[in-house]
């Protein structure tokens, strides 16, 4: 009888887990860069690295992984989506020898992809870094952390200093520190600070990969996309693309987060549809419209993001892009406008403080978007809010002001009945479902400076 | 135009309105768009009288070559 009642409990689970794999392929969820993650409660050892992915390339003759990258059609993870070989071959094209930087700075608020895979795979991500160091030509490594998170520099530390123990790596690898802001994750930003300046962008060109640490060619790539690097190395192109669409290849770090049951990062494949990622993640069936892309992404409403893939190309169509990867289905019980606010105002503080448009229009727009959150305009704060907007967007050294004013527009379209009721001092949509709650999309904390906590 | 090192002096609109707008905060606005050959000589002017040299002039066209500027419509006042 015990062992009959044992069996069935087995079999449920069983199907149970067959059910969840089942479901999990359907909605593309996939591990290449998140293998072994549940059962680990920490980051993977060299040793169960090595097992989990096999020994690390040959480093040497590696000008071949450039082609191997190029072959694979890996973009960029950071949010720009920059093709990686493309990246690879100007750096590796430039005389002398070369740096490399691995940029784990995240500073997306509604991004946590690169922190967990440091946290969990630091060796996929500097497997990633070695390679393209000798790649391209370079002696070093800079791996760039956010000085506020100290658990996760040292844990990248400890696997540094496994590796070096190891005698594995050629080239030499340093964790850095740097101040954490909005901006100060920009590739010029990071490539001036190393050479001892602030960690803000600096006019371009000359650009990183010309002209950057200790006025070196620079390669600058997000961890991500060295993690992928790392196993593009092993496995080659063609294995690459066995995920993903053939113009968006491999499998991708998403971050959900918002009106799900089981907010998170996530890997999918490229091209796995928006709605398939929300249903995975238990996205509730009255959340508002969708946050895609992070602070510098678009809000959609459901129904017109669910059916498009997760890729550049597709989303493009809707004036959206993967951005870092971050999806935020609104709470009901938010108000969308009032949450875009309070974001823009935090963007309008996060900027270098050097161009002109940045600094007077940032704020400018904050605070129209916050007389419309509020329902008090001042004069006609629409036509205001429409001509600074076209009056800030690309005008900045870097792409701040645009991604605040790409939000901004976003938010008039996609929360428009809620403009029209906050304009004729009614309730919004939020405010009839109870009192509307605030503050649910993150925003971090100052810890003086301008720095985070 | 090098937007780090512009503060907002206003010269170029003045020397230059039919290229150069200014924002409400008083920030030069251009488009990039060429700059016609009978105002070649005032855009020189203003990219050399900008206070902070925040402003030159560069070929429109790739491969246009390091020709001195020229009257022509193959230059623009560049952001």
């Amino acid at each position: 009888m015990a062992s009959h009642a044992g069996r069935a409990v087995a079999t449920e689970a069983a199907l149970a887990a067959g059910a969840a794999a089942r479901r999990a392929a359907r909605a593309g969820i996939t591990s290449r860069l998140t293998a072994g993650w549940h059962e680990a409660g920490g980051p993977a050892t060299l040793r169960e690295h090595l097992q989990r992915y096999g020994p690390l390339p040959q480093p040497g003759r590696n000008r071949a992984l450039i082609d191997a990258v190029t072959a694979a059609g890996l973009t960029g993870r950071g949010g720009a989506g920059f093709p990686t070989g493309i990246k690879m071959r100007a750096v590796a094209s430039r005389r002398g020898p070369a740096v490399v930087v691995a940029n784990g700075m995240e500073s997306e608020p509604a991004s946590e992809k690169d922190k967990a895979l440091l946290a969990r795979a630091p060796h996929l991500v500097l497997d990633g870094a070695v390679l393209a160091a000798s790649a391209v030509g370079a002696d070093s490594v800079h791996v760039c952390l956010p000085r506020g998170r100290r658990r996760l520099a040292e844990a990248v530390e400890d696997a540094v200093a496994e590796r070096e123990r190891a005698g594995l790596d050629p080239v030499a690898i340093a964790v850095r520190a740097l101040p954490h802001w909005y901006v100060s994750s920009e590739e010029s930003a990071l490539v001036h600070w190393l050479n001892g300046g602030e960690a803000k962008p600096t006019a371009v060109p000359p650009r990183p990969y010309e002209k950057g640490v200790g006025q070196r060619p620079t390669l600058v790539d997000n961890v991500e996309t060295l993690a992928h690097v790392a196993l593009i190395g092993r496995y080659g192109p063609a294995w690459f693309r066995r995920a993903g669409l053939p113009d968006a290849p491999g499998t991708m770090l998403v971050t959900v987060a918002g009106a799900v049951r089981a907010p998170g990062v996530y890997e999918i494949e490229a091209g796995t549809r928006v709605g398939d990622i929300l249903a995975m993640s238990g996205m509730a069936v009255d959340a508002g419209p969708v946050l895609v892309g992070g602070y510098f992404g678009t809000w959609h409403h459901a129904e017109e993001v669910a059916g498009v893939p997760m890729a550049p190309g597709p989303l493009r169509a809707i004036g959206a892009s993967p951005g870092t990867g971050a999806l935020f289905p609104l709470p009901a019980d938010c108000c969308g406008l009032a949450e875009t606010a309070r974001v823009l105002a935090w963007l309008a503080g996060q900027g270098a403080g050097q161009c002109g448009p940045c600094v007077f229009g940032l704020p400018a727009i904050a605070d129209d978007f916050a007389q419309l959150a509020a329902g008090r305009p001042k004069g006609p704060v629409l036509d205001r809010l429409d001509r600074r907007l076209g009056q800030v967007g690309g005008r900045g050294a870097c792409r701040h002001p645009d991604g605040a004013v790409r939000l901004a527009r976003s938010a008039l379209s996609a929360f428009a009945a809620d403009v029209r009721s906050h304009l004729s001092r009614r309730a919004c949509l939020a405010a009839w479902r109870g009192q509307p709650r605030q503050g649910v999309l993150p925003v971090p904390r100052p810890a003086g400076d301008g720095e985070w906590l | 135009m090098n937007p780090i090192a512009c503060t907002g002096h206003g010269l170029c609109a003045d020397l230059l309105p039919e290229l150069v707008g200014l924002d409400e905060w008083g920030y030069p606005m251009l488009d990039g768009a060429p700059v016609p050959g009978e105002l070649m000589a005032l855009a020189r002017r203003a990219v050399r009288l900008c206070p902070t040299l925040a402003l030159r002039l560069e070929p429109a066209a790739p491969g246009a070559g390091r020709r001195r500027p020229a009257a022509g419509s193959d230059w623009r006042v560049m952001p």
